[in-house]
Formats: C-alpha cells, structure tokens, sequence
C-alpha cells in the first residue's frame, strides 16, 4: 500500500479528484480519467515539442497556461481544461490555424479524419475574421508514395520528427521560419525508399501529407472497415482495413505496444489489392459424371465429398495437405486435424522470402520479417513443414487450402485419387480439381496469427465474402464432423480456435477472451525482453 | 579620445576605455588593469567569486534583469555532471540595442576576463561566445583578442600558474534574433534549429549538451572583473538599492547626440533625454519613448519623467530591457512604426507555436493595411484580441513582444490609427 501510495499523485482535473500514476503528463493521466485534451504537435508515440499550443491547460497556481504535452502531473495539481482562459486560448490559436489554411475540405482526403476539422467543428470561431490574402506554399512530391500540400500544413512537424526518432533516417525538416515555413526534403529524391515513410500520413492530423496510392480514392465517411492484422509479412502489425463499396482501399496501424506500436511498413501497407480476390469460386464445384465442375448446394457438394473420403480411405490413400500462412490458425489447424483423421501424411506450406529484415531502429521490436506471410509461425507449431519451389502432384488425397497452388503445374491433380481445393479463387490448378470449395479470405473471416514470435493476435472480418463462400474453418469442421458418430463441427471461430488447444499444447489455455485485442503468446515461447529484435 | 559623445553625469567603468584603440591588445588592456580581476579570482574559491557578485546586487543587461550571482549560485555545486558550460550572449539583435556591440569592438578583453572569472564561479571548464552572425567587426576583434590569450598563458589548461583550466571558444551564428533568446541560443550552438526550448527543465539543470549551463550577456560579465576588483560595496555606490550599479545606455532616435552612455542606474529618463542626448533635434518636440528597446510598451511624452532602474521602469508599465532608448519626435507615424517593428518580429518569429509564427505575420498585416489607407474600425479591436491571444500562449516571449507595442501605441495613440483608417474611409467614400 505504502509503495502504491509513491507510485501515485493525487489530481483534480475539472474538479475530479483522481490519483494516477506519478511520471505521467497531463495529457496522459487526462486520457485515463477519460478527458481529452485537443492537441497537433503530440503524439504518443514520438518526443514532444509543445509547439502546436492546443493543449494549453490551467493549473491552478501557475501564472501561464500549462501545455498538458509536457507538464508531468503533481500532487494536488488542480487542472481545468474547459476553463475560461482554457478554453479561449484553444478558440485564439484555432482561428491561428485557420488563418492561412485554405479550407479545401471538400477537395482533401483527409477529410472527416481531420483534426483541424474536428476541432474548429468543436470550439472554433464561427466565422474567420481576417480579410487578408492568404500565404501559398504550393504543393511538393515528397517521393515515393508521399504528396505534401504545404498550404494545409500546420506545422506541428509530427512527421519530422517520425523520420528523426523512429526510422532515425533524417530525410524531411523544417526550411525558413516564422510564418514562412514549410516541411521540406533535403535532395529530390525525399523519403523514396524509406520503407517506414508511409506512416507520416497516417500522423499528419491534416492533409497536409497525402498518400499518392489514395489520392481522390474514397472520401473517409464512404469507408467501411475492421481490425485486423497485416498479412504480409510475420510481424503480424495491428492494422485496420479501410474498404469502400467492399473493395479494400487503404490498409493502416492500429497501436499495439507488444508489436508494432503505432506504426507498420510500406511494403505490407501496399499489398493490400491481392484481398480484392477477382475469379471468385462463387459456389461449391463438384465433378460430375461428365467429368465437368457443376455447382451445387453446400449439402449436397459435402455428402459426396464424404462418400469419396471414405472411398479412398479405405482404398488406403496416401494423404497430402497443403495449408496456407494467409490462413488463420483456425483454418490450418482444422486441416492438419482432418489429416491426423485421414491416417496422417504430408503437410507442408509455402512462403514467399524477402532477402532481409528491415528493422525499424526507433522501435526494434517492429521489422518487416523475412517470411512474407502472416501466420508461418502457426503452420509450423501445428506440424506443417516448410516447402521450396513449386508444389508437386501427389497421389491419393489432396486437400489445399488457399491460393497456395500457384505455380503448380496444370497437370499438378492428375496422379491425385482425391484433390479437394478450399479455396477463395478459380485458377488453373484448381480447375483439375474433384472439390472446389468456396472459402472466405482472411479478410472476410475471424480468426488468429501467430506471428513469429509466437504472440497470437485476432483479426475480424473487415470486407464481406460472396455469399456462398464460407471460413474454411467451417468448412473444415463440417467435413470432419461428418467423419465421425456424433461429431460436432465448431460453430464459432472462437470455438475452432478452442479445439486448438485439445490439439496442440501451445495453444491450450488460450482463449480469444484471453488473446483480447492485444495478442497472447503461444505456450512455447519465451517473452522477448522489451525493445528487443528477434534477428537482425 | 571622446567616444563619441561624453557627458559629465556618465559614471565609466565598462566604457572608461572606449576609443581606445589600443585597449583592444593584450599588452594595452594589461596596461590598464586587466587580468587583475581575473588572477585575484583564480585566487578564490569559486563560491567565494560568486558570494562576491551576489554583494554587488550585480543583475543580467540582457534583459530580464535576473540577479547574476543568484543565477550562477544555481549551478550543481557537485562535479558530478561535468562539463559546465558558460555561455556569453552576444546575439545582441534587439532593435534599438548597439551596447554589447560597443563593448566587444572596443574592450573585448574586458569581456573575456569576466567571462573567465564567471566560467571559475561556476566551475565550468568550456566558455563560448556566442556573437551575433553579422558582428564581423566585433567577431575579428574578438577572434583576436581570445588568440591573445591562449598565448599567453591567460585561457587554456593552466592559467596564470593557478591550475585551473578553462577554455574560450567564439561562435558565430547565422543572424537570427531568437537566438538571443538563451535556449535558442544552445540549439543553435548545438548545431540545431534556433528554436526556443521548453523551460523546464533549466539550463542549469540541463543546458548545452545536456549539461549544467549559465547564460550570461556580454555586458553583465563586462562589470564582473570589476566588482571582483573592487569588492561588491564598491559597485553598490552607484545605483539604487535594488538596482546597483552603472548601465550603458543606448540611446537612438530622434535625439541630438545619440550613442552609448554610462549612467547609474536609476538616472532620470527626462534629464537622459535632454540633458545628457542634448534634447530632440531639428528642434522638434517629443511624441514617444521605447525604453528598453522595441519587445517593451511604449511610453507617451507625458510619461518620461522616470527613474531608469528595473523597478521605476516597470512600475510605470513598461520595462527597463536592454537600456535601448528610442526616442520618437512629433513627426513620427506611429502606427508606420509599430507596424514596422512587427514586421522584425514577424520576420524573426522561428515559427515553432502557432499563436506566434501565424500571428505575428496576421499582425503585420492588418498593421500595413491601416497605414495604407485600408483599415477598419474593427481593426483595433481585432488587434488587442489577436495581441491578448498571442500574450502568455507560447513556449518564448517573442510573441508577447510583438503584441506588446501594438497594444500599447492603440491605448496610447488612437488618435493616429482613427485618423489614418477615417482618411482610408473617407477617401472611399470620395471614389
């Protein structure tokens, strides 16, 4: 109790009493007693240079206003945010901010998703007063994916000092001063292979930095979306996936301290079009007696797919399956079950491998890994062996989940007894199949990663599948069920995911209550020490 | 050699020697006393020099006026986060001010030994000048002068035989007035933007480098040796209580005799004009007096009988400043004037808070419009909103400054802004 009683300070903001924790800044302590407080130039993520004025604050006492950014809280501050003075002073520095701004709402992608916009919305002058001409900066390429439009800009140099602190790669600053200053590169080539420069449109609180991949691409109240995790490498960063009529458009960070604190890559914020499956597998194709993929009814096309299971089960058929690392733990974990029911056999996975890690050295816990794939680490706690060069055809039972066939040869299902595809897209390979299945993307789905250090993370369904598609979780859990007396196919993902656990040890006693939105690290792993990298 | 102007009331004890070119040189500085100080000093305890200077009541000429051997007596008594820094503000760049200027071209051993003997108080072992980017002349006086040194035996490893080792590095910065201000100063020494740092912490907590720093101006440690010398009681004759001592007056504008002038503090602002400055030239009569330097309010020529110490000065609503008179006559457009004091700060705002970097240039604005004919009755009101608005809001006081004039030439000559935006009117109404 004593050492709790050091630990914490005793506050009153807007006349609350409160204790929290002792180091903490007003800003922070605010946000945990659930009072936010306007600001630009901080970010949680990076230093503070209490520059941007909008988190001025009382403390009783002190003859000035307090910037909430960089006052640490003290026993028995007394804090007022929506004070007189407070207030006014947020009202004077707004109408600051808008002096020089050009209001081109209605032409600016960011939007609805903009904090000038949000707070002159909220405590803004009315109407502007000043008749002056306005200041032109004029636009500036910054490089790469990244466009500047000097004239929004309200310098709070978030973005400066993200490349400063964070990639430590010094490619923007500040250049003039006074009302004449604007964010610039220092040679024509800007942040142009910087694989960390995306970010600093996502911290630009206006529309000052711009994404040229989504320049006039959707208005951000148009977007629909969820958490999710970015499936292009094994990192495993928390993103969020922004869709406009369906159709992936942006992907973006969300904050998770134990993986990717607010940031992610270019190279997995890019790849995002490949969730935009064209060639749909629209319904469950099942070969006929005239030797040609007919559609038919989820029913129907798993009784016989049953029928021809045990067929060649007892025919003794080898069996081979073929997961997939874009597949959550779930999917893969149903089909290495349904492969220990079958009589066991060859399980293996493909992954497509970068020639480095890329570490970000402000927050080394963050890299792009080498495996380009989200969830190799699950294939291989659940007994799937890593797999070179192009799958092979193999004889009797085939059951592959994913696109993992391409570059399979055409003739990859001829030597097979049984080839049973789950799959979200018609390609050539699965042409030659006895059973394509329609399954949900990751994307359309629930379900968990594991990512490489072993911290299994959730994801939602953030885009909506065709709809006779299904999770091939479920798909999965229906077959098996149908395999033996009185089985029971999981009716949630959270369920599948509970199988799990009777299966492997690794991942008994989790739970998605447990896993929560921050991740859990499988059984086996040993808990990196902070800021640690894993490999470099 | 006269410089350029004397007066019998001057009281010389930093600019005995100004217009004389030979107090310049080692040799002709000895000659005339100095290292004196600095030897007795290097004789002391460092506490000792700073209970010394603490006697004198000695305060800082930047500006502020802070107590010197207070502020020094703030340094961590303990080694333990060596190296302490000195720095010297030689930045001098506020409008009106040419005194730390005067006291590097003509005595710039005089600044180097108080430096020295302020570097000992407060045990730091490196002390830089930092010189304003376009003081070429005081800049090559100065080089010289610290090169004179080194040589003989005075700054370096051991000084004068005393063991004690303090080295003196000149720094030229590129001409911006913020980094007069002392935490822009340390950026901009550090190879930084010039940008004002958030207090706290304080430099002498974390300073320059990160390391315990004190920020002394070029004047301020000018009268050190002396009061070293002479004992703190000796620099206490002149002054009053609270503001002992002599102070260099720069006096500009429209006065007959312009120039530098030592005077005790406390001198009266009135005789200043028209005694010692000879009156208004041309003849013409008094409309306003800045005095200390354009960041304080202005005052009315009813206002100027005055006694120039730090506490009479603010008590009639302004500041003492740097001691920088500008003096105004009957033809001067106030509002031309204000305006272009607020396009200096415009210009030099390092744009960091934004009530300040977008405000200042809002100012300037609204300021020439008015003087072109162009204003509006609600002009004024907007200005005092904006200036209330820019006041106490940001991480320096740059901001402050320049709504600091605005606010005072609009209580205080109205009649000036009404008359130029009803001729603006006027004038409308006649197209």
């Amino acid at each position: 109790m004593a050492n709790e009683q050091q630990d914490t300070v005793n506050i009153t903001l807007n006349g609350v009493e409160a204790a929290v924790p002792k180091n903490l800044r007003i800003i922070e302590a605010a946000e945990q007693l659930g009072v936010g407080i306007a600001h630009y130039c901080y970010h949680p993520g990076l230093s503070a240079p209490a520059m941007c004025r909008m988190c001025l604050v009382e403390v009783e006492g002190a003859p000035k206003l307090a910037p909430a950014c960089v006052t640490p809280v003290a026993e028995g501050q007394v804090i007022h945010t929506e004070s007189e003075r407070a207030r006014q002073a947020r009202e004077g520095t707004l109408e600051f901010y808008l002096l020089n701004h050009p209001l081109d709402c209605p032409i600016c992608d960011k939007s609805g998703e903009c904090k000038l916009q949000d707070y002159t919305h909220a405590e803004g002058r009315k109407h502007g007063r000043s008749i002056e001409p306005k200041r032109v900066n004029g636009q500036d390429d910054f490089g790469g994916d990244i466009l500047y439009d000097g004239d929004r800009c309200i310098m709070c140099t978030r973005c400066v000092r993200f490349m400063r602190e964070l990639p430590q790669d010094d490619r923007l600053c500040v250049v003039q001063r006074g009302h004449r200053s604007v964010i610039d590169t220092f040679y024509d080539h800007g942040v142009e292979g910087n694989i960390w420069a995306g970010n600093i449109v996502d911290i630009c609180p206006v529309g000052a930095l711009l994404s040229k991949d989504f320049l006039h691409k959707a208005r951000v109240w148009d977007l629909d979306g969820n958490a999710s995790i970015c499936p292009n490498c094994s990192q495993g960063c928390n993103i969020r996936i922004d869709s406009r009529d369906n159709l992936a458009v942006r992907l973006r960070p969300r904050s998770n301290a134990d993986v990717n604190s607010y940031w992610m890559c270019d190279y997995g914020r890019h790849r995002y079009e490949w969730l935009n499956v064209a060639d749909r597998v629209e319904a469950p194709l099942v070969r006929g007696e005239n030797g040609q993929l007919q559609a038919t009814s989820w029913q129907k096309a798993i009784l016989a797919l049953l029928e021809q299971v045990r067929a060649a089960q007892a025919g003794g058929a080898e069996v081979t399956v073929i997961g997939s690392p874009f597949y959550g733990n779930e999917d893969n974990g149903m089909l290495a079950r349904l492969a220990t029911m079958l009589g066991g056999g060859s399980m293996t996975f493909r992954v497509e491998q970068a020639d480095e890690e890329v570490v970000m050295p402000g927050f080394p816990r963050l890299a792009r890994r080498r495996d380009l794939a989200a969830n190799v680490r699950g294939l291989e706690v659940m007994g799937f062996s890593r797999a070179d060069g192009a799958p092979a055809s193999a004889g009797g039972i085939v059951i592959a989940l994913g696109d993992v066939l391409d570059g399979a040869p055409e003739d990859f299902a001829v030597s097979a007894d049984l080839f049973i595809a789950i799959t979200p897209k018609m390609t050539a390979t699965v042409r030659g199949a006895d059973f394509v299945l329609p399954a949900a993307t990751f994307a359309e789905a629930e379900g968990t990663f594991t990512n490489h250090e072993g911290r299994v993370q959730r994801f939602w369904p953030a885009l909506q599948p065709p709809p006779l598609a299904r999770p091939a979780w479920q798909v999965l859990g229906v077959i098996m069920a149908g395999m033996e007396e009185g089985g029971t196919a999981p009716a949630t993902a959270g369920d599948a995911f509970l199988r799990l656990g009777d299966w492997h040890t690794e991942f008994s006693g989790l739970s998605y209550d447990v896993i929560g939105s921050r991740g859990a690290l499988i059984n086996d792993t040993v808990q990196l020490p902070a800021g640690a990298g894993r490999g470099s | 050699m006269a410089y350029p102007y004397a007066h019998d009331s001057e009281v010389r004890v930093l600019s005995t020697h100004f217009g004389e070119p030979e107090a310049r040189t080692l040799a002709g500085w000895q000659n005339r006393g100095g290292y004196e100080a600095l030897r007795k000093a290097l004789g002391m305890a460092p506490d000792e020099v700073v209970e010394v200077v603490k006697s004198s009541g000695l305060r800082g000429r930047g500006g502020a006026g802070f107590p010197t051997g207070v502020k020094w007596s703030f340094m961590p008594k303990d080694d333990s986060r060596q190296p302490h820094y000195l720095l010297i503000n030689a930045d001098e760049s506020e409008p009106g001010a040419f005194k730390d200027r005067e006291l590097l071209r003509w005595t710039p051993h005089q600044v180097i030994e108080g430096a020295l003997i302020g570097a000992h108080a407060i045990r730091a072992k490196h002390v830089y000048i930092y010189m304003r980017g376009e003081f070429f002349e005081p800049a090559q006086i100065v080089g010289r002068a610290i090169e004179e040194v080194y040589a003989a035996g005075i700054a370096g490893p051991d000084m004068m035989g005393s063991g004690v080792g303090i080295d003196i590095t000149l720094h030229l910065g590129a001409g911006a007035y913020i980094c007069g201000e002392e935490t822009a100063l340390m950026n901009s020494l550090e190879g930084r933007r010039g940008q004002p740092r958030i207090k706290p912490p304080f430099p002498a907590v974390v300073g320059a480098f990160g390391k315990p720093t004190t920020i002394n101006n070029v004047e301020t440690v000018a009268a050190v040796p002396h009061i070293v010398k002479h004992g703190g009681d000796w620099y206490r004759q002149w002054g009053t209580e609270k503001s002992p001592g002599t102070k260099l007056f720069n006096m500009s504008g429209h006065l007959v005799r312009r120039g530098n002038y030592e005077l005790p503090l406390g001198f009266s602002l009135k005789e200043l004009i028209y005694d010692v400055c000879g009156g208004i030239r041309d003849g013409r009569s008094l409309k306003a007096v800045i005095p200390g330097g354009s960041s304080v309010p202005i005052l009315a020529a009813d206002e100027i009988d005055i006694a120039m110490d730090y506490e009479s000065v603010a008590a009639a609503g302004t500041m003492l400043g740097t001691a920088s008179v500008i003096v105004m006559d009957d033809r001067t457009n106030m509002v031309k004037q204000v305006r272009r004091m607020v396009d200096f700060y415009a210009h030099e705002s390092c744009g960091q808070c934004t009530p300040c970097r977008e405000g200042t240039a809002w100012l300037a604005r609204i300021l020439r419009r008015i003087e072109n004919g162009y204003g509006r009755m609600e002009d004024l009101d907007q200005l005092l909103e904006l200036g209330a608005n820019m006041t106490g809001t940001t991480i320096c006081v740059l901001s402050d400054s320049a709504a600091a004039p605005v606010a005072s030439s609009i209580a205080k000559f109205k009649d000036e802004y009404l008359a130029l935006i009803r001729r603006g009117e006027s004038a409308a109404v006649a197209v």
